[in-house]
């Protein structure tokens, strides 16, 4: 119903918005439906799928005219409404809403004379308070976007005026495509724009997007090509170049087009080229763009999507039950219409009573029945109920509200709390049944450590290195009070910290004898312990746990044998050991400058380190005319060659280099010229050196094992820099390298400066980035080395890419092949272990080519790059071309700790009975050792790996294992077979049967395929915890749709990068984990989190909370609104079906709206069921939202039943004490409403689990004014209301002691079932709810040991029931062991044995080895 | 919650981005109402606590619905003042379009509305071009028999018994919210342009010929005004006053009902009744309420028993910690 609306009302948008363009140019909440489709249809047709840009000058006045005036200019209206329009528009969008149009019905039926059932005005009136209730908030709502919107389109920008013949100030509403704007440092650009010049030499300016995607680390953006070597400023006036490029569209990481010169020559252009509006231009003097999106085409408005739509599960099934209310109501409404038509063929002639028409006619009965149904309709109205959905929005900005000042969400460190950005759908957050997660940023810190590293086929374990990330985790875990909040069980478990146990344990397996355990004999030498001391700033991604690497003693002592000498030609000692020196040196530089970091100064955390560039700045001093003159030199020699500054990490293959490099043969830099850098270097990074602190020093002190490296020039400056990295894996790889002494010092597109310890500063040419993407999973830098005068390739990426862009060295091949199989072999088995330790592993290697090779490759890389349409795939190819026949120089692992809390949110969540999915894009041994660390797998768990290579394989193989579970669970009464519904899954829930499956990537594109999908998710129906490994960002959100689609089950998506979002936004609930990486996730979610563990409070207290409360109050309102109008319906039997009211209108158009709106609201939002505390110590308690039982079909109908009843209570007992008596009309609905007004509100205090001041002083208020008013309007209104007069009816029954006696015992007898109800449940089968309430009443001590009994008794429970299934199942099978013989077993092997072994284990107890040996797969060893 | 302290104090010095220390946090108050934490009364259900409640409203109960009992019961007795009613079944004056065929404003006097009637009235509004006074259904099915009390006496001459005619009406409706139209002194005139209702016999100004008790301010008028709930009803008609203590209002002996029938019933299956009964502090007589409150008593105690027993059986687990699956 409601999506239909959406729809409809999209598509009245669509209309309006192609009729008044100018008024509504507004494509805010429908843009992401849109995408550009409304855009296209306003651009002119002339231009096609491109929009062309001139500027407003001379040669293209009339090609101006033409196709800029399409355009939109730069005014941003977001409100949706104007002063004229607010009135009928806000109607128009409130009547959209099926109820308000039924109420609207309603009404226009009161003004029908023939069915007219009230005065015509009163039935307007609870649909006119609703109407301005929410008119008034949304009125407010747009005044303030009104407001902003006004602020911002009075912004001030300098434009370029044709007039003047300069830049003028002018506000940001009257920019126009294709004006020249002039942007000086931290001012906000104003519209997308194509950027012509940038005072910086390289023709780069940096960017902050924070205010777009939040992400706060700079990035590059560069002048199209062939203006950034203009020494001037671009001139408007001579500017004769038209721009071409794609319509508006909301793709932020991408944008293409090319400039077209007045001589056609094309020049491609990309995102790179782009400035966004609403970021910042930071480091950079000034800038001159052209405008090419304004105002809501620009990207950042087109992104700009507003709030997310979703309908929650439970509103979904309160609109089945109003359904069935109109049914109800129809139902009522024909009685009613039949029995009225009965009634006047007997009374037909009585005119004494049966008041004839005006006219004096009598209709026959079959028309008056037929009015009368439509009578009925208006009298009973009140059972749809008008005020549920104004309601349900109140609790629900409630909801969102105490969710939002939850403390324990909030994080001292990013200053953040829980975000809600749909207002919606709170409450399905108590439903949640299956679980997503993201792993690294997610489960993990995505803070990278660097770990350990292999070169040239040698593991350097950096055991220091690894001394110090304990120290570091037992610091964190000491200090931890997590188990404050989670039970006290879980304190019993091993550690929290899991994850450096287990890598521990693996390493000792592994039998590396480096890797020590933690705590043991061996120490920390005391120089290591300085550099733990923190530094007081730091910049992203440099927490000192990130930066402060200690360097291997072994790999240092190799360092030392690093001499210049090396590079010599003429030194033709080559040996083995050195060549294993030249590995090191370019493995290192690798790790420095194969990235796109960027370089700046903490003390300026804006400024970019940089030499004095050549505008500008005056000349000062010697050092400075010595570097200009080095600088010129580069210059001169690497200006044609050009790199591409950054992409984000988001994976979009499209984004590749777009700058022309021009390759020529150039002549290399002369010795003399790298002596001179060399020598004014040093008195540079000294004199800026001044700033170091004493942390810095310390931490040079410290963290350096050469002696002679204090010595180096330079290193004080190192220590002095803060990069910033788009991806943490980064960062940690340049903080280790300059641990090493290979200290990266300054980034341009041109050039890399490395501070090499030995070998003094080196200069390297950037030639090319081949940024990294996810298609690729790799990145490369080319660079001409400046020892050597070789073009180099360093390429960085996931190993299984890299081993397989390696040269294949024939088998009797020289000496340096032979080695380098040896050393690939090597490092293949280091990268084994590292993932086994849960590690991320990426390969270095690099390729030297000649300049001919290179030459020739560029030639084909321009083509790609000037393409304008399969751009992305050409650059593909191209990059395939560079990457390969590599040579291997090395792996490194990098940890990625595991959050804080994580192990005990999962464990809880898993208790709760969520399934939980890690997707994850790494490796499965990584993958499998941060599930087994975050206790997503148990050690006992039963493991199936599915890794095959052909879809056959993997229905094979899946089929199998099912039928090994099956055979398993035989014994069990719940048999599952294979052709189970898929609606009902087999849940083998407590058959003491834990599994657990990993599947990869390649196996799960086999899996989702639509004949093995039922399959599939049988399979993983059996398993606790699915991990996906590899998988694509694509392949997760398939699989959550899978999931969610087919087994009709909540979902819920978890995580924190661009690679989620898809995910993220498929699932029912997409969570955005507000880390490292960006806002993007969190831009798509539904809530915003700063760290995992905060979900298990959110679904587990909240989640249940919300849920709770608004079912029952959903519930409460229908059972409320039922009650009262079948005391209204119950009257019609003793009027003739009339449609009399024995009621005052106003009282009854009241009695909804305020004598009882206020209590079910405030039980909304403020009922608890069950503490806080018990929730989270007994996350068992969520399955009943999981499995709905607050609100489930039957509770429903037994809710109306009991209405029912109450309302034949309310009606009758006042009845029979009546009968018969002088009873007048409204007298005797006084009593009545009375009555029901006692019921309705004791009736929810039945209901209400726990009662705070704040539902004393509703309750009462609702009660004080229901007589205030019925006294105030009995005493004032004399002849106010005719017809109905309750004139003094209230006060003659206060003085009367019947009426009390009749509202007593009516409301008692009427409340009494309920109430027995309760009390028999509360007392013979409490609910596990019910009994968990007890907890809150405990004091701690008497709590723990409840806590334990709870538990105890569960477990002995679930084992006896076991017991009893398995022995009477296994009859006739081999004598079992007894449960607790099992159990024994298990946690004695468990100690012993590796998780993998252990499943074996235990599948050779139950059966012996026969099918699981056959296939091979079932619980195979992980070994 | 101290929980984030620690860790964070070792990762980071502080928030990288608020340099002053001074910038606003954006951590909630800890506050009991933002947390949730407001001391609530948290009921629990359970055959224990509940004990005492039904106890009590059988105690309470069971009493109260004796004394309703007993004084229903002691209605019979025609001692005090004795009320005169005239009962009407299977008139439906209920009925939605008959309630509504009234003009308050006209009863109140409103010298408009007496010669312009509200639309409601139809088709009672006008008749032969005049206004109705009053208008409407309701004033135009009036009870208008006649019934005369006499006591036949040991002479067997009928001794009419003094009916008081005034008294009978809510005080507030008889003198605020009916009043006759403002004019002269003469009733006649200030009904003026104005026609009776067309079953009446006599215009609205003949009612009565008690000045204080004629026009809109006839009792019997405004008590038939007061439409009944029910179809079945009846509706006071006299007041018989007592006059000494000594003797009984109505003395036992053979009493005559004299009617004069004008108010046909019989072709909507209708009957007429007299009543006369003494009124309690209840009302009158109506045994309902006192059964109702013995039985809702009765029941009650019955459930607490029955509580008491599952109390005392199950104590262990509706108690504390002793809680199992």
């Amino acid at each position: 119903m409601a999506e239909a609306l959406q729809w409809a009302r999209y598509h009245w948008r669509r209309l309006i918005g192609g009729a008044t363009r100018d008024e509504d140019s507004r494509p805010y909440n429908y843009s992401s439906l849109l995408g550009c489709g409304r855009k296209s249809s306003q651009t002119p047709k002339l231009a096609g799928r491109h929009r062309i840009v001139v500027p407003y000058l001379q040669p293209f006045k009339d090609e101006y005219e033409k196709f800029s005036g399409a355009y939109v200019n730069n005014r941003i209206r977001t409100t949706k409404y104007t002063l004229l329009n607010f009135v009928p528009r806000n109607l128009f969008e409130q009547f959209h809403r099926a109820a308000n149009l039924y109420f609207l019905f309603l009404v226009v039926l009161n003004w029908v004379p023939l069915v007219e059932a009230f005065q015509k005005e009163i039935t307007m009136l609870p649909l006119v308070v609703v109407l301005t209730v929410i008119a008034i908030k949304d009125g407010l709502e747009d005044y303030r976007k009104y407001k902003i919107d006004k602020q911002i389109n009075n912004l001030i920008t300098k434009v370029y005026s044709r007039k003047e013949k300069k830049y003028i100030d002018r506000c940001w509403k009257d920019v126009t495509v294709g004006d020249f704007i002039r942007l000086s440092c931290n001012e906000v650009i104003p519209a997308d724009m194509v950027l012509l010049f940038s005072t910086d030499p390289d023709g780069i300016c940096h960017i902050e997007t924070s205010g777009l995607d939040g992400e706060s680390n700079l990035k590059q953006r560069q002048v199209v090509r062939g203006y950034a070597e203009q020494d001037s400023e671009v001139d408007p006036e001579k500017f004769s170049t038209r721009i071409e490029c794609e319509n508006p569209n909301n793709d932020l990481s991408r944008f293409r087009g090319f400039l077209e010169h007045s001589n056609k020559e094309r020049v491609g252009l990309s995102k790179e080229n782009l400035l966004l509006r609403g970021c910042t231009i930071r480091n950079t003097e000034a800038v001159v763009g052209i405008v090419v999106y304004a105002g809501h085409e620009t990207k950042a408005m087109l992104n700009n999507s507003g709030p997310r739509y979703k309908r929650s599960k439970l509103e979904r099934r309160a609109n089945t039950d109003v359904l069935w209310c109109v049914m109800l109501l129809v139902i009522m409404c024909l009685t009613g219409s039949v029995g009225h038509g009965i009634w006047l063929s007997r009374y037909e002639k009585m005119h004494f009573f049966n008041n004839p028409e005006p006219d004096r006619r009598i209709i026959s009965p079959l028309l008056a029945g037929f009015y009368m149904f439509w009578t009925m309709i208006i009298l009973l109205q009140v059972l749809i109920p008008i005020s549920l959905y104004v309601s349900i929005e109140i609790v629900k900005l409630g909801q969102i509200y105490f969710i939002q000042s939850d403390v324990d969400f909030y994080n001292e460190k990013t200053d953040s709390t829980v975000q809600c950005r749909a207002l919606n759908i709170a409450e399905d957050l108590g439903q949640i049944q299956y679980l997503f997660s993201d792993k690294t940023g997610t489960l993990t810190e995505n803070k990278m450590v660097f770990r350990r590293c292999s070169v040239a086929g040698f593991d350097y374990c950096h055991e220091e290195n690894a001394k110090r990330l304990e120290s570091y985790q037992e610091a964190v875990s000491e200090d931890e009070d997590f188990t404050d909040t989670l039970s006290g069980s879980l304190s019993n478990m091993a550690k929290p910290r899991a994850p450096s146990c287990r890598i521990v344990r693996n390493g000792l397996l592994g039998n590396k004898p480096s890797n020590r355990l933690a705590g043991s004999s061996f120490t920390l030498g005391s120089r290591e312990g300085a550099s733990e001391v923190p530094h007081s700033r730091q910049a992203a991604f440099s927490s000192p746990i990130e930066t402060d690497v200690v360097p291997d003693t072994r790999l240092s002592d190799k360092f030392s044998q690093i001499t210049p000498r090396l590079f010599m030609p003429l030194d033709e000692t080559i040996q083995n050991p050195l060549l294993e020196t030249l590995y090191i040196i370019d493995f290192f530089i690798a790790l420095a400058i194969c990235n796109t970091v960027v370089v700046s100064a903490p003390n300026q955390p804006r400024q970019k380190i940089r030499h004095p560039s050549l505008g500008g700045l005056p000349i000062k001093s010697l050092e400075e005319i010595k570097s200009l003159f080095q600088r010129l030199s580069v210059r001169r020699s690497s200006s044609p060659s050009l790199n591409s500054g950054k992409e984000p990490s988001s994976g979009v293959p499209n984004a590749f280099v777009s700058r022309l490099p021009l390759f020529s043969r150039m002549k290399p830099a002369s010795p003399v010229e790298e002596e001179i850098s060399q020598v004014c270097e040093s008195p540079q990074c000294s004199s800026s050196s001044a700033c170091c602190t004493e942390t810095e020093k310390q931490h040079s002190d410290a963290g350096l094992l050469n002696g002679k490296a204090e010595s180096l020039p330079g290193q004080p400056m190192a220590c002095n820099l803060c990069y910033e990295a788009e991806s943490p894996d980064e960062a940690a790889l340049v903080y280790a390298a300059r641990a090493y002494q290979c200290t990266l010092q300054s980034r341009t597109p041109e050039q890399v400066m490395v501070d090499f310890g030995a070998l003094g500063p080196l200069t390297f040419q950037l030639l090319h980035i081949l940024p990294f993407d996810s298609v690729r999973k790799r990145m490369s830098v080319v660079v001409r080395h400046p020892l050597s005068n070789q073009v180099v390739v360093y390429t960085k990426g996931a190993d299984s890419v890299i081993m397989e862009l390696l040269s294949v060295a024939s088998p009797d091949g020289a000496s340096p092949e032979k080695q380098q199989m040896i050393i690939r072999e090597k490092t293949q088995k280091h990268l084994d272990d590292y993932a086994k330790q849960g590690l991320r592993t990426l390969c270095i290697a690099k390729k030297v080519m000649s300049d001919t090779e290179y030459a020739e490759w560029l030639r084909n890389h321009f083509l790609a790059e000037t393409s304008i349409d399969n751009r992305e795939e050409l650059l593909l190819e191209s990059a395939m071309r560079l990457e390969n026949k590599l040579t291997l120089l090395g792996a490194t692992g990098i940890e990625d700790r595991l959050q804080e809390g994580v192990p005990e949110s999962i464990e809880a969540l898993h208790k709760a009975g969520i399934k939980i999915w890690m997707l994850t894009g790494d490796k499965q041994e990584t993958a499998v050792n941060i599930a087994y660390a975050c206790k997503l797998l148990e050690p006992d768990d039963k493991l199936f790996i599915l890794n095959t290579q052909s879809k056959d394989a993997c229905g094979m193989l899946m089929s199998t294992i099912l039928k090994e579970l099956q055979k398993k669970t035989q014994a069990l009464p719940e048999q599952v077979s294979l052709s189970v519904d898929l609606h009902q899954p087999p849940v083998p829930q407590d058959s003491g049967l834990r599994a657990g499956l990993i599947i990869t990537g390649k196996t799960l594109e086999f899996a989702l395929h639509e004949s093995l999908q039922k399959q599939f998710l049988e399979l993983t129906s059996w398993c606790q915890a699915v991990v996906c490994c590899r998988a694509t960002p694509l392949q997760k959100s398939e699989v959550v749709k899978l999931v969610r689609s087919h087994l009709q089950v909540m979902t819920l998506a978890i995580g924190d990068g661009a690679n989620d979002v898809s995910m993220i936004q498929v699932a029912d609930i997409g969570i955005g984990v507000s880390g490292q990486e960006g806002m993007q996730a969190v831009m798509a979610s539904d809530f915003a989190v700063s760290q995992f563990k905060h979900l298990s409070k959110l679904l587990l207290v909240h989640g249940h909370w919300c849920y709770t409360r608004l079912s029952n109050m959903i519930l409460y309102f229908f059972y409320k609104n039922v009650a009262y109008v079948n005391l209204l319906f119950w009257y019609q039997f003793f009027c003739g079906f009339s449609g009399t009211s024995m009621t005052d209108y106003w009282v009854l158009i009241f009695f909804n709206l305020l004598f009882t709106s206020a209590p079910p609201v405030i039980y909304g939002v403020l009922e608890k069921d069950v503490s806080a505390e018990t929730l989270m110590q007994l996350p068992e308690l969520y399955k009943s939202g999981q499995k709905s039982e607050a609100y489930l079909p039957h509770t429903f109908w037994i809710t109306l039943l009991d209405a029912f009843y109450q309302s034949l209570v309310c009606f009758f007992v006042p009845y029979f004490t009546y009968q018969g008596s002088d009873i007048d009309i409204f007298a005797f609905g006084n009593p009545l409403n009375t009555a029901a007004l006692f019921i309705i509100l004791l009736h929810l205090v039945i209901e209400s689990k726990s009662l705070t001041w704040i539902h004393m002083l509703v309750i009462t208020g609702s009660i004080l004014s229901y007589f205030l008013f019925a006294i105030v309007f009995g005493a004032m209104c004399v002849t106010c209301n005719p017809p109905s007069n309750p004139y003094w009816i209230m006060q003659e029954h206060m003085l009367d002691p019947v009426f009390y006696l009749v509202c007593i015992l009516t409301t008692c007898i009427a409340l009494l079932p309920r109430f027995v109800y309760r009390v028999l449940q509360g007392s013979l089968f409490p609910s596990p709810i019910l009994r968990a309430k007890h907890f809150d009443r405990l004091t701690p001590e008497e709590r723990t040991e409840a806590l334990k009994k709870w538990r105890g008794a569960g477990k002995m429970n679930q084992e006896t029931s076991n017991y009893a299934n398995q022995s009477a199942g296994k009859s006739g099978r081999k004598p079992m062991p007894g449960p607790s013989a099992v159990f024994a077993m298990k946690s004695a092997t468990s100690c012993a044995i590796e998780q993998g072994n252990l499943s074996l284990c235990e599948t050779a107890l139950d059966h012996g080895y026969s099918e699981t040996q056959a296939f091979e797969m079932a619980g195979r060893c992980k070994d | 919650m101290a929980m984030n302290y620690n860790a964070k104090d070792e990762v980071d010095g502080g928030p990288p981005c608020a340099p002053g220390g001074t910038a606003k946090t954006r951590r909630p108050d800890n506050t009991a109402f933002k947390q949730q934490r407001l001391p609530a009364w948290q009921p629990i259900l359970t055959a224990g606590t509940v004990l005492p409640i039904f106890f009590i409203i059988g105690l309470i109960f069971i009493p109260i619905g004796i004394g309703i009992f007993v004084t229903s019961n002691n209605i019979r007795e025609i001692e005090g003042n004795v009320f005169m009613y005239y009962g009407l079944s299977n008139f439906y004056q209920n009925h939605r379009r008959y309630v509504k065929s009234r003009d308050d404003s006209q009863l109140n006097g409103d010298s408009s509305a007496l010669l312009n009637p509200s639309k409601e009235c139809e088709p009672y509004r006008r008749n032969e071009d005049k206004p109705i006074a009053p208008c409407g259904a309701i004033a135009n099915s009036m009870f208008n028999d006649t019934l005369e009390l006499f006591l036949i006496g040991n002479d067997s001459y009928p001794v009419p018994i003094t009916l008081k005619k005034k008294g009978i009406a809510w005080w507030t409706d008889k003198n605020v919210k009916f009043r006759n139209p403002p004019g002269g002194d003469n009733l006649e005139e200030r009904f003026k342009g104005t026609t009776k209702p067309v079953n009446w016999l006599n215009p609205v100004y003949v009612l009565d010929s008690d000045p204080d008790n004629n026009g809109f301010i006839n009792e019997d008028f405004i008590v038939w005004m007061r439409t009944a709930a029910l179809p079945t009803f009846r509706k006071l008609y006299r007041l018989i006053e007592r006059k000494s203590d000594l003797h009984p209002t109505l003395p036992a002996g053979r009493y005559s009902l004299n009617i004069t029938y004008n108010y046909p019933v019989h072709y909507f299956d209708g009957r007429k009744r007299m009543i006369l009964s003494t009124i309690s502090w209840m009302g009158g007589k109506n045994p309902f309420l006192g059964i109702a409150y013995i039985a809702v008593g009765s029941i009650s105690f019955l459930l607490g028993v029955v509580l008491l027993v599952i109390n005392h059986k199950y104590r262990n687990s509706s108690n504390t910690a002793d809680i199992t699956i």
